[in-house]
């Protein structure tokens, strides 16, 4: 194990999972706090609708793919706002009609043979460096924006309509949290893939939750426990020569159910 | 004085008139019960009055100005406090959020956001909870909480829609105390289905079914007939004495009510 630790392939994947580990932590218990789980599933799978854009047009697929997911918050944001009694509806219309813009595109793309499992299951071996760049400037926005905004985005999260009644912006903030949302979504697809996804955002922020008295020290303890079950997941799936994103999910899962056995045991 | 002025207000919803022709006038110290049917408008009056639904017909004013220009005058403790107990939120971090809006320093909590918020918490008699999760807290313990946040804010008049739906009588009878306490100094409106125990501290009734009967009830030792010790008034003689919209001079109606009641009893006899 530490001879791999010299493959420059390797160390890439290392600060990629670090870094997507605190961002999915971060958001993550964003999502979970807003029951927004559902949301984020349809964001990350419309996203498919922006690989398949990026690869028939040949742009990068993180801008594709970020393209898309954002454009989807932004129609869920307004469902929510609007249409809220409605809002199953339409998360199973873009979950469905992005996933199918995405097969047709890449149809379409003459003579293009690339393994599109890697975005159904992650590809976290392949990170690249302009994928950590993009991961780094992610993280960066989203420690800025809960650092100065903690206490509105707590209120809106605990009680939107005391929040409102108190002059924050809920609109804004419950918008905001759903395009941070879409942009972690992107980023997690290259761990663990876009199905994968809704494991990586609630298996660690469900165990912090129980651990934890505030939402900030859940964000972080989230993105720790993230951080374990990425660089254990990747030595299991590089031990044994398995696919990462689903062995960083299985090692989450079981890792949960140890928790909750101990948990429920105290 | 008059701190809230309702003049004719009318308020539909999706075609369905839910208020109509509304008048009323909160003074100054007043602890208001508003009291009615289920889909009544009581909450919808509230809601008017925190500036969360508007109204294309009818004035209401709060100190004298629009309800949007005085929100910070209000404090407010909405229905269902027992919503949301999983989050993971400290009972401090939640009265502090009385103070979102106002200015705040780049990030944390200042020094005299705490303070402020510690002495709304000595208020209610929580302030040794202060770094509880909120989940771990009784109904009636949370209750407390959601009224120092509202005291937070140092309002003149705190507004509470249900306080005591999901408590055990005793934590009832203590939220009412501290109410009755806190009206020494400020003007209470609440939204309760409690008529007996609402009417033992409110000094004003408002009965909202559509629309709206006013009653000053600060002399109800005299007017009611009370059981045992003075403490419990018969509901159903208040009911439908409150109830009877066009009850301007109470006491006529009170006598033939109480006459029914009368009856009534009789005959269960």
């Amino acid at each position: 194990m530490i001879e791999a630790l010299s493959f420059e392939f390797i160390q890439h994947a290392l600060i990629a999972g670090v870094l997507v580990s605190f961002t999915a932590g971060i958001i993550g218990s964003l999502i979970v706090v807003n029951r927004m789980v559902f949301l984020a599933g349809g964001i990350a799978h419309a996203s498919y609708g922006g690989i398949g854009l990026a690869v028939f047009f040949g742009f990068p697929i993180f801008f594709g793919a970020s393209l898309f997911a954002v454009v989807a918050a932004l129609f869920v944001a307004y469902i929510t706002l609007h249409k809220r009694h409605r809002i199953d509806t339409f998360i199973g219309l873009i979950w469905a009609v992005g996933m199918a813009i995405g097969v047709i595109f890449i149809d379409l793309t003459p003579g293009y043979n690339v393994d599109m499992m890697s975005y159904l299951f992650g590809s976290i071996l392949a990170a690249s460096t302009e994928d950590l760049y993009f991961m780094t400037a992610l993280l960066s926005i989203i420690l800025f924006v809960i650092t100065f905004w903690y206490r509105d985005i707590l209120a809106v999260s605990y009680d939107s309509e005391y929040a409102a009644l108190r002059g924050v912006n809920v609109k804004f903030f419950y918008t905001l949290i759903l395009i941070l949302t879409a942009l972690t979504v992107v980023v997690s697809i290259k761990v663990v893939g876009l199905i994968l996804v809704i494991a990586m955002l609630t298996i660690p922020i469900y165990i912090a939750e129980k651990l934890s008295s505030s939402l900030f020290s859940m964000m972080f303890l989230s993105g720790f426990i993230a951080m374990f079950f990425t660089i254990s997941g990747l030595w299991f799936s590089y031990t044994y020569n398995l696919t990462s994103g689903a062995s960083i999910i299985l090692v989450s899962a079981f890792s949960l159910g140890v928790f909750l056995l101990l948990y429920k045991n105290r | 004085m008059s701190v809230i002025e309702i003049e004719n207000l009318s308020f539909t919803y999706e075609k369905d008139i839910v208020l109509e022709n509304i008048s009323l006038d909160v003074y100054d110290k007043d602890f208001l019960a508003i009291i009615g049917p289920n889909g009544g408008g009581k909450s919808t009056l509230l809601k008017l009055i925190l500036n969360m639904y508007h109204s294309k017909r009818g004035t209401i004013r709060v100190f004298g100005k629009a309800p949007a220009k005085n929100l910070s005058l209000i404090g407010y403790v909405p229905q269902n406090t027992n919503v949301n107990t999983e989050f993971p939120i400290k009972v401090i971090e939640v009265v502090l959020m009385g103070h979102v809006g106002s200015k705040n320093p780049l990030f944390g909590y200042g020094k005299d956001e705490i303070s402020c918020a510690m002495g709304a918490l000595a208020q209610v008699g929580m302030e040794d909870f202060s770094q509880s999760k909120i989940g771990s807290l009784s109904g009636g313990q949370r209750q407390r909480v959601m009224i120092a946040r509202a005291l937070c804010a140092h309002p003149k008049i705190l507004i509470l829609d249900e306080p005591t739906s999901s408590i055990d009588i005793q934590g009832q009878k203590e939220i009412y105390e501290l109410l009755k306490l806190l009206n020494q100094s400020i003007t209470i409106v609440v939204v309760s289905h409690d008529i007996s125990i609402i009417l033992e501290y409110a000094n004003k009734a408002a009965h909202i079914n559509k629309r709206l009967s006013y009653h000053d009830i600060s002399d109800k030792e005299n007017r009611f007939h009370t059981h045992k010790q003075g403490e419990h008034f018969c509901e159903v003689e208040l009911l439908q004495m409150l109830g009877s919209e066009n009850c301007s001079t109470c006491d006529t109606s009170i006598s033939s009510v109480s006459k029914s009641v009368d009856g009534k009893r009789k005959d269960l006899k």
